[in-house]
């Protein structure tokens, strides 16, 4: 490994800070739920990287335990979220967060 | 045999509790067989318990139940003891037996009330409460049992709660004997202070050794346990309830405002005779409260003109009657005549409720009239039962309670009060005759058909009390000999004999005036009533001299201005302000509970950057 080949830490969580918004922000924006099940997908890829590039920097293997853990974090959240929209699609007849606000005080 | 002795409060307890929680599944035939019948059944058993107590007394002339230890702090140890004695068991003869035949009565007169179970349960923890009351062996229990009977008593007062008269009654009863209560609390606070038990045997064999005669603190003590005992009792000054508790049930204002929770002061005097014997100053101001309220209620008796209302103020009187022999130190007199008057008054309160009925819920004695002829079983009531209320003599029991009285009260030495008892005695044939006169007599001023009462519930109660209001019950011997003093004076000799006659002289004159004045066209008693000082003097007396105007004025305007003033001081607007503050905090957290995922969202995403920077910067 040459030292061209390494991206320095900045970069890696410059990248990872974008994501995490882009994925915040189709939270925020979007009102279907399947692409706001998908942005929580892509915020939780932005950690991972993050663990993953701060793990290469530290030269210690925490960071890709890390990102094993919230691989599986998110398969086991992908299923019971799909599960859910599967529910409230049955129950709507509408993928609307909005249509679905029943919980109000 | 003993041992059974707790079954006696048990089982009116138990029909409480069974109608309580059956309350609207139980119908009227089950509710009066489970209200009549547990109370006949301590009925029963008290007199099997009388028997055994009259053949086989138990060692000592009192027998102790210990059930379990209620409370123990420290040297505060309360057990839940029962006792038996000459004492309690007259009262508990009289609260069971004529309970038994008040309720058999009500059984009569309450059907067709939409409230018949829950009557009965309430008739029912009334007789359990006073049966703790007369039977607990100590002063905490006593009081558990007073402070019940109060309770009762609110509730039955006002037992028809829909109409906002009764209940205003039921209050008034309900606060002025809590004024009393209190002081009662206050003076058992200062007797285990200074003696360091409640235990009333423990208590009264301590009491002369503690206490110096006539010392200031068993004075204080006496005193506010008279508080007590003149709330309960309806005596002056605390009296004013008793006639607006009429409002309740007639078989109510029988049971308890004539023949038992009113005479609980009395009870409670008598039971802590050795503590007044102590401090004669107390016992002076019992006899006295007594005599004045005795004349004070009969004069207002006179010209009363609701039927249950003279009869209140009538029990009034004759409670003060056990006052004033108690005040002479006759307290065996004094349980004599609560006994005989539990019969009459009982009697007289069950047929004035046969008459209310049969005159379709009237009072007014001035609507009545004439209803001998068709009310004839209610008007033999009437004659002996208020025979014995004027006390004629030899035929009726309360002849020979009252003539013991009076002879005690002549024979100790209080000349004073045997005027006052014997002046008391001619108002009351007066009033009680007056009574029978406009109600039985002349003619029928009443509107629609009068009809009589009919069935074994109406005529057993009645017949039995009026043969107890006779020279028979008259007869009965309480064994009080052991648990009270002896009486301050002898019996018999040629004394004795012409106050009797002079008491029997006097309640024949009173019933010979009340029917030169009542019977016939009563022409003269209208011209006296049309005079200036005729109208003025019966009005003072039918306001009974004014008592209920001047607490108006003296407590109850002064007490209202004070919490109008005090509505909106300082305190309160800190109060208000805090409830304020929660309202508007309440208002904006229910605004942002919106129902939208994404602002739920957004927020979280602004408190997450909100505390990092906090973790950050700070």
């Amino acid at each position: 490994m040459t030292e061209a080949t390494t991206l320095p830490l900045e970069h890696a969580l410059i990248l990872s800070g974008i994501l995490f918004a882009l994925g915040l922000l189709g939270i925020l924006a979007r009102r279907n739920i399947l692409f706001v099940l998908m942005s929580i997908e892509i915020m939780m890829n932005a950690a991972a990287l993050a663990f993953v590039a701060a793990g290469s920097r530290w030269h210690a293997a925490d960071g890709q335990i890390l990102f094993i853990l919230i691989l599986t974090l998110a398969a086991s959240e992908a299923s019971v979220g799909l599960a859910l929209v599967l529910q409230i699609y049955r129950r709507f007849g509408t993928l609307d967060t909005d249509a679905a606000g029943e919980l109000k005080g | 045999m003993y041992d059974l002795l707790y079954l006696v409060f048990a089982f009116p307890l138990a029909g409480f509790l069974v109608l309580a929680f059956a309350r609207g599944r139980v119908g009227e035939r089950l509710a009066a067989a489970i209200g009549v019948g547990s109370v006949g059944l301590s009925a029963l058993l008290t007199a099997a318990l009388a028997g055994q107590f009259l053949s086989h007394p138990p060692a000592g002339g009192a027998y102790t139940q210990t059930l379990w230890h209620w409370m123990s702090a420290g040297a505060f140890d309360v057990r839940f003891a029962l006792r038996l004695d000459g004492l309690s068991l007259s009262m508990m003869g009289v609260i069971t037996g004529v309970g038994f035949l008040i309720h058999l009565f009500a059984a009569w007169y309450m059907r067709g009330d939409e409230g018949y179970p829950r009557f009965f349960s309430y008739m029912n923890l009334f007789v359990a409460s006073m049966l703790f009351l007369v039977l607990g062996d100590s002063l905490l229990f006593l009081y558990l049992g007073w402070e019940g009977v109060g309770l009762c008593s609110y509730l039955l007062i006002g037992f028809w709660y829909k109409d906002p008269a009764n209940g205003a009654a039921a209050r008034k009863a309900f606060v002025v004997t809590r004024v009393g209560d209190t002081l009662f609390a206050i003076g058992l606070f200062l007797l285990f202070h200074s003696l360091g038990t409640l235990d009333i045997q423990q208590a009264l064999s301590l009491a002369p050794q503690q206490f110096a005669p006539g010392s200031p603190t068993v004075t204080l003590i006496t005193l506010l346990l008279l508080g007590g005992a003149v709330g309960k009792s309806a005596q002056l000054p605390l009296q004013t309830w008793l006639p607006d508790a009429m409002a309740g049930p007639t078989p109510v204002s029988a049971l308890i405002h004539a023949a038992t929770m009113v005479t609980a002061g009395v009870y409670l005097v008598a039971r802590t005779h050795t503590l007044y014997e102590l401090a004669p100053f107390a016992l002076h101001l019992v006899g006295g409260v007594g005599a004045a309220t005795l004349l004070l209620a009969g004069f207002s008796a006179l010209v009363q003109t609701d039927i249950k209302r003279v009869l209140a103020y009538s029990t009034m009187s004759q409670i003060g009657y056990m006052f004033l022999a108690e005040g002479a130190g006759a307290f065996q007199p004094a349980i004599f005549h609560l006994m005989t008057h539990a019969f009459f008054k009982a009697l007289l309160f069950l047929a004035a409720g046969a008459v209310i009925l049969a005159c379709h819920h009237e009072q007014d004695i001035f609507k009545m009239g004439g209803l001998r002829k068709k009310l004839p079983l209610a008007y033999a009531c009437f004659l002996v039962g208020g025979g014995a209320l004027a006390a004629f003599p030899y035929l009726t029991a309360g002849f020979y309670s009252k003539d013991e009285i009076l002879w005690q009260a002549y024979a100790s030495g209080h000349i004073g009060l045997f005027w006052a008892g014997l002046f008391g005695a001619f108002l009351t044939s007066i009033y009680t005759f007056r009574l029978i006169f406009i109600v039985f007599h002349g003619e029928y001023r009443g509107h629609g058909e009068v009809h009589a009462g009919h069935g074994l519930a109406y005529g057993l109660p009645l017949v039995a009390l009026l043969i107890l209001s006779t020279f028979v019950g008259g007869m009965i011997h309480q064994p009080l000999s052991g648990v009270l003093p002896a009486n301050p004076a002898e019996e018999g000799g040629a004394l004795q004999q012409q106050v009797a006659a002079l008491s029997g002289a006097v309640a024949i004159a009173g019933i010979a005036l009340a029917g030169a004045l009542f019977l016939g066209e009563r022409r003269f008693v209208a011209r006296l009533a049309q005079s200036a000082p005729g109208r003025w003097l019966s009005r003072w007396w039918f306001a009974a001299f004014g008592f209920d105007w001047l607490y108006d004025r003296l407590f109850v305007r002064p007490f209202l201005y004070v919490t109008r003033v005090n509505a909106a001081d300082v305190f309160d607007l800190a109060v208000a302000g805090i409830a304020a503050g929660l309202r508007a905090l309440y208002r904006g957290s229910v605004r942002s509970e919106n129902g939208r995922l994404r602002w739920y969202a957004a927020s979280m995403a602004a408190g997450a950057v909100l505390v990092i920077a906090a973790v950050i910067y700070l």
